[in-house]
């Protein structure tokens, strides 16, 4: 009896213990944990986006070059405002973006889906007619394209060299040259500019533009400045990513200011929106990526899907609950008060425990974590209903519940363990992208069983144990409240 | 006394009656769609997309767009709105909301631009009004998946299905080392497995076709989860008659088998209602998205209960019998000169 004494206390100072993390978000600053403790919820029930991004096919990378490109993603990302967006890197040549939250998300994943190379091109003798949006192959583009083939390959022809496939009309655009079939010629490129803003000019505020800041000493700053001191009243093209953004012309007071050597910066115009406005300043600010990354798989969840499936699912988890309480009761009697109790110090531990990790809960997490309640009591059943046989064939309480307990022991064992090895391997399944739904299902569910054991065992027990101490006379006279 | 084994014809047929049609859908799956249940993109690769509009459209607006857009193989299917009551802060109610599945990955963003038109579908349906946040979002979910991730998650589905099976198999061999025809256990309680995931199989099968389920990476989950489940099941059931064996010597072994169904029903019905008021409160009260998932849990976790009692050990009182082809010979002989001295 001493024995259930000690498990009781434990049990009592396990229950408080998770029942202030799961009833209070307590900020916890312990054995070099610093932090809140709060939920965590899943994309699918905050609303958000996933992406998957790889390194497009045929194009040479380097550990070096990717972890780069996270950086400068997980930068420009950031920089937009988006909060606990979480960028890693996925095996070889991919990245994983997860931006939670509905707030700039849409943004967010535009600002990520494109290089973000930003270009000052030679316009000082172009004749032709060049529109806004027209795709233009410049020498920059060449280098870096060439510098990206793998070893021994053969340089591509400049009529091969094709435009981002934006344009719906015209997916594969051939890239205009100049008239002697040579690209144009790059001047400086985003890697010269320091600083970047959006901002509208004018009174109306409707017309959004870049302001930038050059870099002092910065890479091409001085062929930037000597173009726009060379060329007054010649135009100057903004190309973005293989496309023509505009070509002011540039005006013959900041020619001035360059020769003086007192320009430190100017103004990208073309037609944009504040959000375009503001990822290409995020891109500037950033630097364009290493290599060009292709968003092979995503996943967006509309803001108010998730607000609804908060609801719900805490309605479900609710209504579950209580009916597998009451059917425990009604069907068990007095043992079924065990493990009720058993089973409230089970959610209990879940709870917190996924607030401490903290586990992600998305649906299929809260999915994965119900079902382990089916479980958790299925456990006491096993034990309950062994534990009758032996009141029947007349043994005392004490006895029948450690033989129940003995006997069943086995059986839970085994079956909690063949499920967890399942889970495990459901984990892994969901690592790959696709899957991923899967994973929050195997965590749950998982540490549910584990978790059981430790409830429906050893809780369920001592208080077994504490109940027939308290009632072991009128259990003696009323059998039947033992539900036999 | 129910006699469970006496009956075992009947509830062979009974599962029989349930797992051909299945097994039909199956093949009339195979034949249009290449597999026997209909997979989604997480698998197939593709795009699927719920849109809420302001307006209500009719379906072959919708698919008038899609066409116009030009993709050629698409899914069109009308969904509920969003009911107004159940968002904080929520205006109108949305006029109509779509699920859209096709192959296209890459232009989706025109393509959002394109079905905006006025003259096409309009507007997208937001929580939030104009005023309130010029930069609102609408309410779009949408997962893109290219076919190299949809090949990706093919081939962690059956590696992830060959581990189960290899796990489920070495439980078998464990669980049943020291028991006299230890092989017979273990067979039947395959059997019951694949009984269940003939069911599951079967059932999602029959629902593409009629409802247009797709089977996702959350559907794997659901069968392998009951694989285990169902496996468990027949375990404990034959734990108790390997235990009775020696209690209840002299005994027929159709009685001792019989006897333990019944010792152990009890545990069996009682863990399955728990885990059906569970999942029937997620189905009625839960979240839309994984009601599918909860739905074939919910049969395939039905189905292994059934098999594990009522297909599980009445194989084995056959089995014993030489009923079953080709297994337990001398049994079958034996039976036959009985039945010809009398």
């Amino acid at each position: 009896m001493r024995a259930y004494r000690l498990w009781i206390a434990v049990i009592l100072a396990v229950a408080v213990l998770s029942a202030w993390m799961s009833l209070s978000d307590p900020h916890i600053n312990f054995l070099g944990i610093n932090r809140k403790v709060q939920v965590v919820q899943g994309l699918d029930l905050q609303g958000g986006s996933r992406v998957l991004l790889q390194v497009s096919p045929g194009t040479k990378y380097d550990d070096d070059t990717v972890e780069q490109a996270v950086k400068n993603v997980e930068r420009r990302v950031n920089g937009l405002g988006v909060t606990e967006a979480v960028v890693q890197r996925q095996g070889e040549d991919r990245i994983i973006v997860e931006l939670p939250g509905v707030r700039e998300q849409a943004v967010a994943f535009d600002s990520i889906k494109s290089t973000g190379l930003l270009e000052f091109v030679d316009f000082s003798t172009v004749t032709q007619d060049l529109s806004e949006g027209a795709c233009i192959l410049t020498t920059e583009q060449v280098k870096l394209t060439e510098a990206r083939l793998p070893e021994g390959a053969t340089p591509p022809a400049y009529t091969e060299y094709t435009c981002p496939s934006e344009d719906l009309l015209n997916p594969t655009e051939e890239p205009a040259l100049l008239q002697n079939g040579q690209p144009f010629k790059t001047i400086m490129t985003g890697a010269g500019l320091a600083d970047a803003a959006a901002t509208t000019q004018g009174t109306i505020g409707t017309q959004w533009m870049v302001n930038f800041v050059l870099r002092d000493g910065g890479d091409r700053v001085k062929d930037f400045e000597t173009y726009v001191a060379n060329n007054p009243n010649r135009p100057m093209a903004i190309v973005l990513d293989g496309r023509l953004l505009s070509y002011p012309t540039i005006q013959p007071d900041l020619s001035d200011a360059a020769r003086a050597g007192t320009m430190d910066g100017g103004i990208i115009t073309g037609s944009f929106t504040r959000d375009e406005a503001r990822i290409l300043a995020a891109q500037l600010k950033y630097g364009a990526l290493p290599v060009p990354l292709d968003i092979i798989a995503f996943d967006t969840i509309g803001p108010s899907l998730g607000e609804i499936s908060v609801e719900r699912s805490i309605r479900a988890g609710i209504i579950g609950v209580i009916t597998v309480l009451a059917f425990m009761l009604v069907y068990y009697r007095l043992p079924g008060i065990a493990a009720d109790l058993a089973l409230l110090l089970f959610i209990a531990i879940n709870f917190a425990l996924y607030k401490f990790i903290p586990v992600t809960l998305s649906l299929p997490a809260i999915a994965g974590f119900l079902i382990s309640i089916g479980t958790a009591v299925d456990g006491n059943i096993l034990i309950f209903e062994r534990m009758k046989e032996e009141l029947r064939k007349g043994r005392s309480a004490d006895r029948a519940i450690e033989a129940g307990f003995e006997r069943a022991w086995t059986s839970i064992r085994d079956s909690n363990i063949s499920t967890i090895i399942i889970t495990i391997i459901l984990y892994f399944f969901g690592n790959a992208f696709g899957a991923s739904s899967v994973q929050g299902f195997a965590i749950t569910l998982g540490m549910g069983l584990v978790i059981n054991l430790f409830t429906a065992v050893i809780a369920t027990r001592a208080f077994l144990h504490t109940i027939v101490l308290v009632a072991g006379e009128q259990l003696r006279a009323r059998p039947r409240l033992l539900g036999v | 006394m129910f006699n469970f084994a006496e009956r075992r014809h009947l509830f062979f047929l009974i599962s029989a009656l349930i797992i051909i049609p299945g097994v039909i859908a199956m093949v009339i799956s195979t034949l249009d769609y290449g597999s026997p249940v209909r997979l989604s993109i997480d698998f197939t690769g593709g795009t699927l997309m719920e849109v809420s509009l302001v307006n209500d459209v009719d379906e072959q607006t919708v698919r008038d767009t899609l066409k116009d857009f030009g993709l050629s193989d698409y899914v069109v299917q009308r969904l509920d709105p969003i009911p107004a009551d159940s968002i904080a802060g929520a205006f109108d109610e949305a006029g109509s909301r779509w699920q859209l599945r096709f192959e296209e990955t890459d232009r989706l963003d025109e393509l959002k631009a394109f079905m905006r038109d006025p003259e096409r579908l309009g507007e997208f349906w937001s929580p939030k009004s104009v005023e309130e946040d010029p930069a609102r979002e609408a309410a779009l979910t949408t997962s893109s998946v290219s076919a190299t991730v949809g090949q990706e998650v093919t081939r962690a589905a059956f590696v992830a299905t060959l581990a189960v099976a290899i796990i489920v198999l070495g439980f078998i061999v464990l669980a049943f080392r020291r028991v006299p025809h230890s092989f017979r256990y273990g067979a039947c309680a395959i059997a019951a497995m694949f009984h269940d995931i003939l069911v599951t199989m079967g059932v999602m099968s029959i629902l593409g076709l009629l409802f247009g389920w797709e089977a996702d990476a959350l559907f794997l989950t659901a069968v392998l989860t009951v694989v285990g489940y169902s496996v468990q099941d027949s375990i404990v059931v034959f734990d108790r008659i390997r235990e009775n064996i020696p209690k209840y010597r002299g005994e027929e072994y159709e009685t001792i088998v019989n006897r333990s169904v019944l010792e152990t029903v009890h545990r069996s019905l009682a863990t399955q209602l728990n885990a059906v008021f569970i999942m029937v409160a997620i189905l009625l009260f839960g979240g839309e998205t994984i009601r599918h998932f909860i739905a074939i849990m919910l049969i395939g976790l039905m189905s292994g209960t059934y098999s594990s009692i009522f297909n599980a050990v009445p194989l084995l009182v056959s089995w014993e019998k030489g009923e079953i082809p080709f297994v337990n010979r001398e049994a079958r002989r034996r039976r036959r000169s009985e039945m010809s001295a009398m």
